[in-house]
């Protein structure tokens, strides 16, 4: 049996009536934006902190960043996330747990997404973070040292602000590569852009319709990413490097 | 307090070791294809053939920009109707099917780029010596440029191979049976989800742990 295809399924009416399957699309588009961009500032500030200690002369320091760095990097994402919205709620102090629970669904799987994602993330970040700096000549630091500048002084003015030019591209990828991730918050019921590909299949039974739109929505994601963060690496680019990327 | 109640893990071994199996399966499989259709794009996108070059691109970036989870259910999608057109009704295990030819498609797009980077880093001398000693272009390739690519890029091969292990439990998405989604099913049925949740997660954290500690004894022997 061929395949009817019917493009204007997307301007009919869901079940509901409240709104058209554009609107769902539209609704998905904003959740996975605001998780990605929610998941991207914890994963970036907790990821600079933690790649600085990974650089930090003390063993303590280093040492506790790197565990944390083994221990999300190597357990599946989608494990991380039901740790998350499952396992969390129940061993919390039982009255934080119900308070969890009690919360509105969509809050709850928010929540927990947000957490897993930006945690995920920001061990990747800690790593970039950390070659970055290894990557400047130690003179720098040394020179910094030199000229009076205390430890901290020296990351904050002289090094950090090198090494995140030099990193920008490899996290311009992490940045990509959350909103990708962002599809996994699906397997909790997070109404994303994935989830909605989804439920439009189930709702219209029309699959092709629904996977090529939501597949056009990433895509567009992907590109306008690409588009902002190629001009931010040309405006920050250090003289006299490769501009560090390609 | 949560109490906890880990005896009904002794009892789901030999599920979970099946799941395992199947865990391992696809990664075993996504790898061997991957490189193998990797390597192939990887050398198209280098070739001087515009259009060559311009599809393996788009094929690359595309499967580069879409979510896994979204590859998944696509080919969910269409290889069952594919099968049935080819074979007729009957298919045992299409999930399994739509699962292994997703991830190695999939990761052909990753591993072609990493590829890629591998044969651009022997040194173009090196091409140019094997031509004027009068090797063909697919013998030079063949004898001279991935052999060394290879043994350059076996670190990020293999790290990538720990990824895609970690990314399998996606198969969750089509309900396939793998080491986690066995974990999550039995841990449901028991009403201990808790204790398989962080079961699961230890057992994906000691193998991933460990490889990735292969992986940097094996860098540190090789890059001397």
């Amino acid at each position: 049996m061929p395949y009817h295809w019917n493009w204007s399924i997307f301007l009919s009416p869901v079940p509901s009536g409240e709104t058209t399957y554009l609107g769902w699309l539209g609704t998905g588009l904003q959740w996975t934006i605001t998780l990605s961009l929610c998941a991207w500032v914890i994963a970036l500030a907790l990821g600079s902190l933690l790649g600085v200690l990974r650089t930090v002369p003390n063993r303590w320091l280093s040492g506790g960043a790197a565990t944390y760095v083994e221990i999300f990097r190597n357990i599946p994402l989608l494990v991380q996330l039901f740790s998350w919205y499952f396992v969390l709620p129940e061993l919390l102090p039982p009255a934080m747990g119900n308070a969890f629970k009690q919360m509105n669904p969509l809050t709850q799987q928010f929540i927990a997404a947000t957490i897993c994602l930006g945690l995920f993330t920001s061990a990747r970040v800690t790593e970039q973070v950390r070659s970055g700096i290894n990557s400047l000549p130690p003179g720098q630091k040394n020179a910094a040292l030199a000229l009076g500048l205390t430890l901290p002084q020296a990351y904050r003015h002289v090094m950090l602000p090198m090494a995140f030019r030099i990193v920008l591209p490899p996290l311009t990828s992490e940045f990509l590569n959350i909103f990708k991730n962002s599809a996994v918050a699906t397997t909790i019921g997070l109404i994303e852009l994935s989830r909605q590909a989804q439920q439009l299949v189930d709702y219209t039974a029309q699959p092709y319709e629904a996977f090529i739109a939501v597949t056009l929505l990433y895509l567009v994601i992907n590109v306008t990413v690409m588009f902002f963060m190629r001009r931010l690496e040309q405006k920050v680019r250090i003289p006299g490097y490769f501009g560090g990327s390609k | 307090m949560y109490e906890f109640d880990w005896s009904s893990i002794p009892g789901a071994l030999p599920l979970l070791a099946r799941g395992l199996g199947i865990t391992f399966e696809l990664t075993l499989t996504a790898i061997a294809v991957g490189i193998a259709w990797g390597t192939t794009l990887a050398m198209a996108r280098l070739s001087n053939h515009k259009w060559l070059g311009g599809a393996a691109a788009t094929y690359v970036n595309l499967f580069r920009s879409v979510p896994l989870v979204m590859v998944i259910l696509w080919f969910y999608l269409i290889v069952p109707q594919l099968l049935k057109m080819i074979f007729g009704e009957g298919i045992a295990d299409i999930r399994f099917t739509s699962a292994l030819i997703a991830f190695a498609l999939f990761e052909a797009a990753y591993y072609s780029e990493i590829i890629r980077a591998g044969i651009q880093s022997v040194p173009r001398g090196q091409v140019s010596a094997a031509l004027a000693l009068g090797l063909s272009y697919r013998q030079t390739m063949r004898l001279v440029v991935l052999p060394q690519a290879f043994r350059n890029m076996m670190p990020l091969l293999l790290t990538q191979a720990i990824i895609l292990f970690q990314d399998t439990s996606l198969v969750y998405v089509i309900g396939l049976s793998d080491f986690f989604g066995t974990a999550y099913k039995i841990g449901d049925r028991d009403g201990r989800l808790v204790e398989m949740l962080l079961f699961a997660g230890l057992i994906y954290f000691v193998i991933c742990f460990s490889a990735s500690q292969l992986v940097r004894h094996l860098q540190n022997r090789y890059a001397r």
